[in-house]
């Protein structure tokens, strides 16, 4: 993989960032915290979920410390339930729901559709705002005592039992719901109605197909979690008894409430980072991705199916029969459509012309990780084995895999992709490559030992444990250390590159979405005039006719 | 070995002694649920290795030094298809397997001995028919059907026992099952596995497994003085039950003896089983669990017994097969009914059980 590569730099002597971008428009703190502009907006939320995210992450240190010896001697119980449950708030609803839509997502669709900007600027621009509001409410719970419910906040521990800051988490989860409602209908508004002349929707990147499926999942599903949140202080203030069974309510009722937005949320998560995938892949291997409208309609049926399969989490809990078999069939149809990606994305390799750059190794880590999360996956809906492995560190295992081994490596794939884009400059090449090597080996180290837990019964959430399961726990701990170097690396590197990076040129990956045919970092404007989409997504022989013809931008 | 530092020495010498990939198979549905687990660890090890050769293979095959010109493929219909319907086909085999062992796990066969166990913050007690009870543990037979009926009495609770390979959630204010056949005597892990506040790591304990004859030794060395349902019946007659429920042919109350698995119609004309989440509700919420032919005139008494109380009364209600030993519950009361229930409780209810017991 050393000398073979796609890059195509300007000639470095003579190249330089063009004066006029969307960075270089107006200066100072205002111009930024009042931006329109989708692309200061996406950056605005890098920054943010990149804090968030190293919040979660000292928060995922803290509880693999505790976990290496079978006693709670780090900590108290009690500090653990919190440890845990803010980790896992912060990390989902901070960080992995807004990570790339909101960010890689907010910054491309409109260019990949060829527009100046997104339909609703200000709305977009609140949207930050209500991130912010949320986070730093988040924040302030969490300093002020913490919350020990779990992200999951069951009822009737969260409504009765606790005594710690359930009613702050839960606003500023519901605010946080806002931000993703709008950047979903956003996104929807600007998809449907401000594609450039040509671009048709089966001439849309799949990067766009994705974010649409996982708009679809916000804006439907957001209001459900934010109504189960309101009931969830009702019951804790005004003790309303929908959920307590000696006032007649349901106690489960909740989990169904729960689970409708947060099962098809794991899809609001995984979806976007599909999206990068489908991107990079075809750009490394200089390919049209192969079968577009399968991959394409996967994304959809995800999407859709993905709204069916909650009470999969609930097999355990007396659910009738028929709701268990209406689920679990429900649950293996929608692992259909990831496989036909994985495959789609394989055969995108067949006969190409591979070379090996930062975002292609995180491509490749994606497709193997997810592989192993989404057929775990198929344990936990095959009703019988999910009796035994349910509730268990095989659960947080197949999670992981999913969403750190998957999404989180495919953010990492697409902030590298479009680091040149985004900021005009090159990142350091060699040293990526091996931030991308040490992630993959110290995410294994540290997950697939809690397959085995899992199946040993390992409970989740648990401060202590029986002895015998420490060696793997001991494994995991010191695999967790590798992967925080690993995720540690690009903050440094990127950095760096910010002033010391390559000049990027627009299209250095020689790919072809119309983000590529721009400068870098665009214009304010993204476009000089509005381009006229004429050829297919991922059309290799248009881009090298392009060059021949010197021509202007699409 | 000696250059060896003597933490990583003892590291691996407990890593080499005291290490499981997995756990012990005690029950009889163990073998069957790994059977599946089995089954699913090998499709989804040809899966991934099927992938993981196809991206090494392409990736040396075509990379950019041996292949520098791509041949652009739209997609294959008969390939997509393929890998459509391989893994679907696959994934409706686990669908029904697992479907079929869910159905196990769950429907305990009819000579199931029943015991009810109590999940509460941070313990679990378990209440043997006998009136043995203990805590955070829980004896079997080896070699027999053992239903749990278990309840919480606060947050949910999961009650989890991997060595058997069976779970399942304690949830307040519903009895759910569970059963198992242990096949190996020994001591098994139990872990709450529901997320339930501050000590849910320590709500933890053992399941012993015994042969018959130390099981019998065991019960008879723990028994309490009375059975489960002979303290049913103190309470029946201490919370004045008996006052209505008296089986007289006036009664106010339904006669509740047989009531116990039998189809019962209620006052909104529902049909209805009588089964142990019946009683309890009835029992607790009368007023929305009339039988036809009733005025619903009996009083809650949610919030007055506690679930071990109610776990008693229904065993004893349970066991009630005659008029004559309701009869015989009577005489010990002394209250009369209509100091208690009618005018004193504005809604106005009444129970459960039923008077037209059909068998």
């Amino acid at each position: 993989m050393s000398a073979a590569t796609i890059v195509s730099l300007p000639d470095q002597s003579t190249a330089r960032i063009p004066r006029m971008n969307f960075m270089s428009k107006e200066k100072g703190l205002l111009s930024w915290l009042l931006t329109g502009d989708h692309k200061r907006i996406a950056m605005l939320y890098l920054v943010s979920i990149t804090f968030f995210f190293f919040i979660g992450g000292a928060l995922a240190g803290l509880i693999r410390l505790e976990l290496l010896t079978p006693q709670s001697d780090l900590m108290a119980t009690d500090t653990y339930n919190k440890v845990f449950s803010m980790h896992g708030i912060i990390m989902i609803f901070f960080f992995l729901v807004p990570s790339v839509p909101a960010t890689i997502g907010n910054f491309l669709i409109p260019i990949m559709i060829g527009a100046k900007d997104l339909a609703l600027p200000k709305i977009n621009l609140l949207s930050w705002y209500l991130y912010m509001a949320a986070g730093m409410l988040g924040l302030y719970a969490m300093a002020t005592g913490g919350v020990d419910t779990g992200w999951t906040f069951t009822t009737p521990l969260s409504t009765h039992y606790l005594n710690t800051n359930v009613i702050t988490t839960g606003l500023a989860i519901f605010i946080a719901g806002f931000s993703s409602i709008f950047t979903g209908l956003n996104f929807i508004v600007t998809i449907h109605k401000m594609r450039c002349p040509g671009m048709t929707w089966f001439r849309l990147p799949l990067f766009v197909w994705s974010n649409y499926a996982a708009s679809i999942l916000m804006v439907l599903g957001t209001p459900v979690l934010a109504i189960t949140l309101v009931l969830v202080v009702l019951e804790r203030t005004a003790g309303i008894g929908v959920f307590d069974p000696a006032k007649g309510g349901d106690p489960l009722l909740f989990q169904h409430l729960f689970w409708f937005y947060s099962h098809p949320a794991v899809y609001i998560m995984i979806l976007p980072g599909m999206g990068v995938i489908s991107e990079t892949v075809s750009t490394f291997s200089r390919k049209r991705v192969f079968g577009y409208t399968a991959v394409a309609f996967s994304s959809v049926a995800i999407a859709v199916f993905g709204f069916f399969v909650w009470a999969h989490h609930m097999f355990i809990m007396g659910i009738s029969n028929y709701s268990m078999l209406v689920f679990s069939l429900l649950t293996m149809l929608v692992a259909v459509p990831s496989a036909i990606k994985i495959f789609n994305w394989a055969f995108t390799l067949y006969k190409g012309s591979i070379t090996f750059e930062t975002p292609m190794l995180y491509s490749f880590g994606f497709m193997g990780l997810f592989t192993i999360g989404g057929l775990t996956g198929v344990f936990l809906a095959s009703s019988g084995t999910d009796i035994h492995l349910t509730e268990t560190y095989f659960i947080v295992a197949h999670f992981h895999f999913v969403m750190v081994g998957g999404m989180l490596m495919a953010f990492l794939a697409g902030v590298h992709f479009w680091w040149p884009k985004m900021t005009g400059r090159m990142y350091p090449e060699k040293i990526s490559q091996l931030a991308a090597l040490v992630t993959f080996i110290g995410f294994n180290f540290t997950f697939f030992p809690q397959f085995i837990l899992g199946t040993l019964g390992m409970p989740r959430r648990y401060a202590t444990y029986p002895p015998e399961f420490q060696v793997l726990n001991v494994f995991s701990t010191a695999g967790a250390t590798i992967l925080g170097v690993g995720y540690l690396l690009p903050i440094l590197y990127l950095t760096w590159s910010l002033k010391y990076g390559e000049i990027a040129g627009d299209n250095p990956w020689r790919a072809t979405g119309l983000e590529w045919q721009i400068q870098s970092p665009p214009l304010t404007e993204n476009f000089p005039s509005i381009p006229i989409m004429d050829h297919e997504a991922y059309d290799y022989e248009w881009l090298e006719g392009q060059k021949e013809n010197v021509a202007s931008v699409g | 070995m000696s250059h060896i530092s003597p933490v990583l020495w003892q590291f691996l010498v407990k890593w080499l002694t005291n290490f499981s990939l997995y756990p012990p198979q005690a029950s009889k549905i163990a073998p069957q649920m790994d059977a599946l687990y089995f089954f699913m660890v090998l499709v989804s090890l040809i899966g991934l290795t099927i992938v993981i050769l196809l991206v090494t293979a392409f990736s040396i095959m075509y990379r950019q030094k041996k292949h520098p010109i791509p041949v652009q493929i739209e997609g294959s219909t008969m390939l997509e298809a393929t890998w459509t319907i391989i893994p679907l086909g696959l994934f409706l085999i686990m669908f029904v397997w697992g479907a079929l062992i869910y159905f196990r796990v769950y429907t305990p066969p009819a000579n199931a001995m029943n015991i009810y166990v109590v999940g509460k913050q941070w313990m679990w007690k378990a209440e043997h028919p006998g009136g043995q009870h203990e805590i955070n543990s829980l004896h079997v037979p080896m070699g027999r059907a053992v239903q749990l009926t278990l309840i919480s009495q606060d947050v949910f609770h999961s009650f989890s026992i991997p060595a058997f390979r069976v779970k399942r959630e304690a949830i307040p204010g519903r009895y759910t099952t569970v059963w198992f056949e242990a096949t190996t005597p020994g001591t098994y892990h139990l872990f709450c596995t529901q997320y339930c506040g501050t000590d849910h790591s320590h709500m933890i304990g053992d399941i012993v497994v015994l042969t018959p004859d130390e099981y019998k030794r065991w019960l008879a060395g723990s028994t309490s003085g009375s059975s489960l349902a002979q303290n049913g019946e103190r309470l029946f007659s201490s919370l004045s039950c008996s006052a209505c429920h008296n089986a007289r042919p006036d009664a106010r109350g339904p006669n509740l003896a047989n009531v116990y698995g039998s189809k019962l119609t209620l006052a909104n004309g529902q049909a209805q089983l009588a089964d142990e989440g019946f009683i309890r509700d009835a029992i607790l919420n009368p007023s929305q669990h009339v039988t036809q032919g009733y005025a619903p005139i009996m009083p809650t008494y949610q919030g007055q017994i506690s679930e071990d109380g109610v776990i008693a009364l229904v065993e004893y209600i349970k066991q009630l097969n005659s008029d004559y030993r309701i009869q015989q519950t009577t005489t010990t009361t002394t209250l009369l009914p209509e100091s208690e229930g009618g005018k004193a409780t504005p809604a106005g209810q009444k129970p459960a059980g039923q008077g037209m017991v059909n068998q």
